[in-house]
């Protein structure tokens, strides 16, 4: 897709001291959302509070709806009325969006929804940290669809990883999730923001052709067909049911077919496009720890613990969780040991390791039923084991 | 004789408003949202406002299917959402005219949360509320607004809950225009939404409808045309009544009228007059300044008039 510089309006550069949540905000605006809509819940309220208190300088609207239901059907209509839009929420709020999650999916809408993990479930640890919703994200709304989520470590991936989900929301026109946590959303640490010219962003790309071949879905199993904007006279028609590419309901399982596997294939056939992960010391190793978010600042404690005690450990750092890195997980459990999944929650992400592994290692999973992050020994007796 | 159904798509005087490739609808025969459907269609013209930039949302249910039949942008969403969905539009683009037209399960049962706290905000959508007692699209339940006793599929023995005047809901919720009529009032209808078109401000108009497959049946109150005969009988006009004096009882009077139409500052212009406190005068939304925002405003007015004046003469052309 092509990319044009950020608007500086939206682009508050320099160095800053600032908490994930902050980050978030800032992130949005140099990406160009000017539109959100959300409600309060902790631990995520700060997002929504520093872009209601930026939106006026900025030219950018927030608007706090009545619940996150609300939220969410307000960014689809923000999104099909021109402008990029975000929400923020967290578990109890996250489960309440997942109804139109699924309509943002099936309408092939961009938009960007912040997960601030705290414990679950239901009103669980409210400020409490945890990485519970990593498969809620992926399978919440009924019936099939597949969305992108990424996982920052940081206030600073935060601001980054806002960018990012912007442009492949805009590319994909896929809601993007990113699956942060209390713990990065509520650390303050060194946030520099790039001046607007180092940004690059995908900008909306709206149809400009004749109104008769006007088209606002192409089932192709591709991104980038164009959208268009409420007003620019193309009378264009969505709907939640399954519709051909005039966006007309078609009642059948054939079409049901079509655009299942369009919006299916989208992402997957695109895995190695969209998938982002970091990896350190991992050619080589016996053993490698798996992880995201706060829990791979956690588990760098560990690994360096382990090498002193001459374990060779790698760490591979998943940024994107959804598509699943499938395939390089099968090509590490090839030639490693075991593979180490510590995270906050009873044991989600392990499970897309273990399938992916194709039973060719150990897979370990670390679990935490959240409220805290790991102490760094239990990863590392986790280690150790797995190096026996 | 044969008719040519592509010909008398084409020549259809709703050809332009609804998209005619895609009747025949789903609506039962005697229903009302046809004729809600019409007057509108017939109100949009009327009002001058350019079609180009309306755009209807509509929830679940079988009003709920009136946004797949109009030819303007539209969109069908989940059940209950349409207010929200149609928030985020007016809010993302304020320069466009947002219609909400779906059924009152949708809009005051599922969806009532949002209903209230749009009306709350006075923000500047026309809700139009199709009002049949009955979920139909689910084959004929109860709804927030079935009156006493009335039987419905869940309420097989007569219904036993207060059901809502949505008038009054509207009302106490801060809605600044609020009607009712029936589906038989066509010329009413028409001439509400021809104003609600052009308030600024939140407006809600409750259309009173027969659901002949489900609600007429089940209750053994007739056909379509027994339903229209009781809303003539039935019907009490009272404009600017006290809307907590519209409640509806079982086959009793259905008060009709315009019961609220007033001025307060809508939520974009709450949030104009706080930014601008603010800011200073070079307070921008989306890139423009309130002068600039208010000289388009002003200018797509004249031609809203300019449009209605010219449609005006047509009809007196035609009357002559």
């Amino acid at each position: 897709m092509k990319t044009v510089t950020a608007d500086p309006k939206g682009v508050d550069a320099g160095p800053h001291f600032m908490d994930g949540d902050h980050a978030l905000a800032e992130g949005a605006l140099a990406a160009g959302c000017r539109f959100f809509a959300g409600y309060p819940i902790t631990p995520s309220t700060e997002t929504a509070e520093r872009f209601a208190e930026r939106a006026p300088e900025v030219g950018a609207l927030f608007i706090q709806m009545e619940d996150e239901l609300a939220s969410i059907a307000a960014l689809i209509g923000g999104a099909w009325g021109g402008q990029k839009v975000m929400t923020v929420t967290c578990g109890p709020g996250f489960s309440l969006m997942t109804e139109n999650l699924g309509l943002a999916a099936m309408t092939e809408t961009p938009m960007v929804i912040a997960n601030v993990q705290r414990g679950g479930p239901s009103t669980g640890l409210p400020t409490l940290t945890a990485q519970q919703d990593m498969m809620q994200a992926r399978y919440g709304p009924h019936g099939d669809n597949a969305i992108i989520a990424l996982s920052p470590d940081s206030p600073q991936e935060c601001f980054d990883l806002a960018i990012e989900a912007f442009n492949l929301s805009e590319t994909y026109r896929v809601p993007v999730i990113i699956l942060t946590d209390e713990t990065v959303g509520h650390m303050h640490e060194k946030v520099v923001i790039p001046p607007a010219d180092q940004i690059q962003v995908v900008p909306r790309n709206n149809y400009s052709g004749p109104k008769e071949d006007f088209r606002p879905y192409k089932f192709d199993c591709q991104g980038g067909h164009p959208m268009t904007r409420a007003g620019d006279g193309y009378n264009f028609h969505i709907t939640g049911l399954v519709h051909d590419e005039r966006g007309y309901p078609v009642m059948t399982a054939e079409q049901g077919k079509v655009v299942v596997t369009h919006l299916m294939e989208k992402i997957n056939g695109n895995a190695d496009k969209i998938i982002r992960l970091e990896e350190d010391q991992v050619d080589g190793a016996d053993i490698v720890v798996v992880s995201y978010g706060i829990t791979s600042r956690i588990a760098v404690k560990a690994i360096q613990d382990a090498r002193k005690e001459g374990i060779k450990v790698g760490s591979l750092r998943l940024i994107t969780i959804w598509p699943f890195c499938e395939k390089r997980i099968d090509e590490l459990a090839g030639k490693v040991k075991a593979i180490v999944v510590p995270e906050i929650n009873y044991g989600q992400m392990v499970l897309e390791v273990e399938r992916s592994a194709h039973g060719k290692c150990a897979v370990i999973s670390v679990n935490h039923c959240g409220g805290a992050v790991h102490d760094p020994e239990v990863i590392l007796d986790a280690i150790r084991k797995a190096n026996k | 004789m044969t008719t040519d159904i592509g010909k008398f798509k084409k020549d259809s005087p709703m050809s332009g408003t609804l998209r005619m490739e895609r009747m025949p609808h789903i609506w039962c025969p005697g229903c009302g949202i046809g004729s809600e459907v019409n007057a509108f269609a017939e109100a949009v013209k009327r009002s001058g406002i350019d079609p180009k930039k309306l755009v209807v949302v509509s929830g679940i249910g079988c009003t709920g299917r009136v946004a797949g039949y109009v030819d303007f942008d539209s969109i069908h969403t989940t059940h209950g959402r349409a207010i929200p969905v149609a928030t985020g539009v007016k809010l993302a683009n304020p320069e466009l005219t947002v219609v909400v037209f779906s059924g009152e399960g949708d809009l005051a049962g599922i969806g009532g949360n949002h209903l209230i706290h749009a009306a709350r905000r006075n923000m500047e959508l026309v809700v139009i509320c199709n009002n049949n007692f009955t979920y139909g699209m689910t084959g004929g339940q109860v709804t927030p607004t079935t009156p006493s006793t009335a039987i419905a599929s869940t309420t097989p023995y007569g219904n036993y809950e207060y059901p809502f005047s949505l008038p009054f809901l509207a009302d106490a919720a801060g809605a600044t225009y609020v009607a009712r009529w029936t589906s038989m009032d066509a010329r009413n209808v028409t001439q509400s939404i021809e104003e609600a078109l052009v308030h600024k401000g939140f407006s809600f108009i409750e259309i009173i409808s027969p659901c002949t497959t489900l609600y007429l049946r089940r209750n053994r109150l007739g056909d379509g045309v027994d339903a229209l005969q009781h809303y003539q009988e039935n019907t009490v006009l009272k404009h600017g009544c006290d809307t907590r004096e519209t409640a509806i009882d079982y086959q009793g009077k259905i008060v009709i009228g315009k019961f609220v139409e007033k001025i307060k500052p809508t939520y974009l212009e709450a949030v104009d007059k706080c930014c601008v406190k603010l800011v200073g005068d070079d307070y921008q939304l989306y890139g423009k300044t309130i002068p600039e925002r208010e000289a388009e405003e002003k200018a797509e007015k004249e031609r809203i008039a300019a449009r209605k004046a010219a449609m005006q003469a047509e009809e007196v052309g035609a009357n002559e």
